[in-house]
């Protein structure tokens, strides 16, 4: 559905895309994953038509968009910060699209009522957005991006704004009204947790280049690089490998290729508990459950027996 | 007890500089009545100034409105060379005596300066007549729309536009349905100062216009010359409209300013 | 791209005004790693270059026509007869005492303004009494009055026939009054900003560690408001060097006494004595520039503060 081949574009002397290709399918939710300054939010202001590539094409729905206008592109674009039209009520923000392309009136009405009542917002209509909470408005600039029914839907890290609650229940309102709605739908954000629960696909960026994209799953369990394995989950040094520290067998006595580790600190966190242990004397930690911890029986200050496990995907540290 | 002294200092000072001086304007206006004053104000003359006062404000007013939101977009939303250099020449008409501008557009504009010699030959004439003092007055009240709007527009930020441009609404439209809308107070604040400044100027008006009574004489002409010609009532008689016109002009400013601030 | 990123736990709170809170923080913040600010600031090289271009040469060609052309068209003239005539016209008895009148003027004027205006702002920002804000209105009528009116007012006030006994036309002190008047708002606007704006923890601190009231202000305030008051006083000094219609009435324009720059310029144009007119003339554009350049300086000073 969006193609965007070999794109690269500098800010001055700041190199934010460098030969970028992505594929990404029609109907599919993906995310954009990655640090600050990674250039997924310069890609996709480049697949909206916001910016412009300084060399690479973009192809939307098969048609090569990349010196189309924004205005004619048919993608639906929502902001961190709402960019909610300050003057005109929630009812008119919604109807903005719709009012452009000079549709009938009570057509509209029909839409914007549709799609309030989607969102939640039916009673807010007649309301201001300065009179909404953030995720309020967020949840109208969803609305009146999908008013116009788009071929594409864009948000640029659309929680960001917002409380850590209100945050989790729009992501799982999102992932929702994507299986409600179907829109190829791509969004960025810097918070691993979040690709990983809302999105089908994941697309890794760092440095203006993409790193690897895939499932979550893919992700998380085959990562391809050393910054992909710590960015998308907890990782630990072991033996000079990196290794999820879920994946660290803990024995009390030493067992087949297990290294002694002193215990400096156990830490009950929820259902986990977190073993920070010293190995040659470099820090290493592990995480077990509460059953795991309490069969061990150990104390800080006592020794114990650490090994990946056999399943454990472990990578090799490279220099 | 330092609290009492500087606010007496203070307000004593705005008394003999300030509240004194508007106090006798109105005083010595009405001191032989009302009808005087109504009367010397009605005159086929000073009619024709307020005319031609208002003509050549509105006029002014408006072409350095639609400078003035043009400029400002430039400068907020745009880079280019010699940004710095259009930053500089938008402040410079503050500085420049009204005298100064007068003289600058008639070696210009006048009839034996090159462009205006040429203009005259076609049959427009600049100086002595009502485009050059449309010209003076756009000069001194430059900046005041430009300065007015430019930081609201610089706070607001492009993202609404952005918004509506992804809505499939072209450049223009976006303009005059989301940043218009956004800037009006900062506008209208800007415009009220420009129409202030427009309708006062004295200066560069006086040297541009020749000073022809009912022909190119402003309000402002008209105080000077009646009070030279010892007509007194008329002259301040036309003070006092003018002074009602800034009093007005303070009463609309002070109402904007928060509406602007507040953005 | 923004402040939430990198920093667990700094989520915005919620609701409109917290919202709003980071809407205007969300500005000039530069990214955590080093993304430049230019991302945010002004989005460039967009398609409308040609809407650019229009736009531009528009400005260009208005900004010309009415400013840049007629500007140095004076410098241009002033300079016909050569810079020895430049000179000449600049040192006639009369136009050297005209401009020296002023610039004596101009400094007084800029100096009662430097302490008047400053006082006035405190009294404007820190105290209140009834009627506090028709005086808050007030203060703008010197910008709103045509010079003129203003000019005929004062000469009512402080001339002959005077109700206060003061008689104050045909002399220096008649134009000085003149001048305080039109530049009464300069100094009092560009420092209540900087006052209403000042971090009271700051004279909190010095107080809690002794420093009693005279001492806050000539250590902790005052430094921090001189470059507005400086800006403000060197557009006093601006306005004061060409202001003409508040003097034409007051002072008579008796050559060599109480004639200002801008009067002494008009009268040369009357007398069709051009060059003359655009030699001084110049004189006050270099001026105008001076201070220009060095309201830019303050500018800056005071921004590296903070």
């Amino acid at each position: 559905m969006i193609r965007t081949s070999h794109v690269s574009k500098t800010f001055g002397t700041f190199v934010a895309l460098e030969d970028v290709s992505v594929d990404i399918p029609s109907g599919s939710l993906t995310a954009l994953l990655g640090p600050s300054g990674g250039g997924k939010s310069t890609l996709l202001r480049i697949i909206a038509g916001l910016e412009q590539p300084d060399s690479g094409c973009v192809e939307i729905g098969g048609t090569d968009s990349t010196h189309v206008p924004p205005q004619r592109r048919n993608v639906g674009f929502v902001f961190q910060h709402y960019a909610a039209f300050k003057h005109m009520t929630v009812f008119n923000n919604v109807a903005f699209g719709l009012k452009i392309r000079k549709t009938p009136k009570d057509q509209i009405h029909r839409r914007v009522d549709e799609l309030l009542h989607l969102v939640h917002l039916e009673q807010f209509a007649h309301r201001y957005p300065a009179q909404l909470s953030g995720g309020q408005r967020q949840r109208m600039a969803l609305a009146r991006a999908l008013a116009v029914e788009p071929d594409v839907l864009l948000l640029d890290e659309p929680f960001g704004a917002l409380d850590a609650q209100v945050r989790k229940e729009l992501r799982a309102w999102l992932r929702r009204l994507h299986d409600e709605v179907h829109v190829t739908t791509v969004f960025v954000t810097h918070d691993q947790e979040e690709a990983m629960e809302v999105a089908d696909s994941i697309v890794v960026m760092s440095e203006g280049k993409v790193q690897q994209i895939g499932s979550p799953d893919d992700l998380y369990e085959r990562p391809e690089s050393d910054f992909v394995m710590s960015f998308l989950g907890p990782v630990t040094r072991l033996d000079g490998g990196l290794v999820r520290p879920h994946d660290l067998n803990v024995f009390a006595h030493p067992a087949q290729d297990t290294m002694p580790a002193k215990v400096q600190r156990i830490v009950a966190l929820g259902f986990e508990v977190r073993l920070d242990l010293l190995v040659d004397g470099e820090p290493v930690w592990a995480q077990l459950t509460r059953e795991e911890a309490r069969r061990l029986g150990v104390r800080a200050g006592d020794t114990v027996h650490v090994r990946a496990a056999d399943h454990a995907q472990v990578r090799s540290l490279t220099a | 007890m330092a609290k009492y002294a500087l606010r007496a200092t203070a307000l004593i000072y705005l008394l003999f500089l300030l509240v004194l001086p508007i106090g006798l304007i109105c005083w010595k206006t009405f001191s032989g009545g009302v009808g005087p004053v109504v009367e010397s104000l009605s005159s086929p003359s000073a009619l024709h100034a307020f005319k031609v006062t208002v003509v050549v404000a509105l006029f002014a007013v408006v072409a350095n409105t639609i400078f003035g939101v043009g400029a400002a977009v430039l400068l907020v939303r745009h880079e280019f060379r010699g940004k710095r250099l259009l930053n500089a020449l938008i402040d410079l008409p503050i500085a420049v005596s009204p005298v100064v501008v007068g003289l600058a557009l008639i070696l210009v504009y006048g009839r034996f300066a090159p462009l205006g010699g040429w203009l005259a030959d076609r049959g427009i004439d600049i100086i002595f007549s009502l485009p050059g003092m449309v010209l003076a007055t756009v000069f001194v009240s430059l900046p005041l729309v430009v300065r007015a709007v430019a930081p609201v527009l610089q706070e607001i930020g492009i993202e609404q536009e952005q918004a509506a441009w992804t809505l499939g609404a072209r450049p223009w439209q976006a303009f005059l349905r989301i940043t218009l809308p956004g800037i009006r107070w900062a506008l209208g604040y800007g415009m009220v100062l420009a129409l202030a400044r427009s309708l006062g100027e004295y200066g560069a008006i006086a040297v541009v216009s020749g000073r022809l009574v009912d022909q190119t004489q402003t309000v402002t002409l008209l105080v000077e010359e009646r009070f030279q010609n010892f007509d007194q009532q008329t002259a301040y008689a036309a003070a006092f409209a003018m002074a009602v016109i800034a009093v007005l002009t303070l009463l609309l400013i002070s109402l904007l300013r928060p509406k602007e601030d507040a953005k | 791209m923004k402040s939430s990123d990198t920093l667990p736990g700094r989520a915005a709170p919620e609701g409109p005004a917290g919202a709003r809170s980071l809407e205007a923080a969300a500005g000039p913040l530069v990214e955590a790693s080093g993304e430049p600010e230019t991302v945010r600031a002004a989005p460039t090289r967009r398609r409308p270059t040609l809407g650019l271009g229009l736009g531009l040469g528009t400005a260009t060609i208005y900004l010309s026509l009415i400013v840049l052309i007629p500007l140095a068209a004076v410098v241009w003239r002033s300079t016909e007869d050569g810079l020895g005539g430049f000179w000449g016209y600049v040192t006639t008895p009369e136009s050297l005492s005209a401009l020296k009148l002023t610039i004596g003027a101009s400094v007084v004027v800029a100096l009662v303004n430097l302490v008047m205006g400053t006082l006035i702002a405190w009294v404007l920002v820190r105290d209140s009494f009834p009627g506090k804000s028709v005086v808050e209105m007030l203060i703008d009528l010197p910008f709103a009055l045509p010079t003129i009116v203003a000019g005929l007012v004062l000469l009512a006030l402080y001339g002959p026939g005077s109700p206060l006994g003061i008689d104050l036309a045909y002399a220096r002190s008649g134009v000085v009054v003149a001048l305080l008047f039109v530049t009464l708002p300069f100094v009092i606007r560009t420092v209540q900003p900087v006052l209403l704006e000042m971090d009271h923890e700051m004279e909190e601190a010095a107080a809690s560690l002794g420093a009693g009231n005279a001492t806050i202000f000539r250590r902790i305030i005052l430094p921090n408001l001189l470059p507005a008051m400086f800006a403000g006083t060197a557009l006093a000094f601006a306005r004061s060097m060409s202001e003409f219609g508040a003097t034409v009435l007051i002072s008579g324009n008796l050559p060599f006494k109480t004639q200002v720059a801008a009067v002494n310029i008009f009268g040369q144009i009357e007398s069709d004595n051009v060059v003359g007119a655009a030699a001084v003339s110049t004189v006050l554009l270099l001026v105008a520039l001076i201070v220009l350049v060095s309201l830019d300086g303050l500018q800056r000073w005071g921004s590296r503060r903070g």
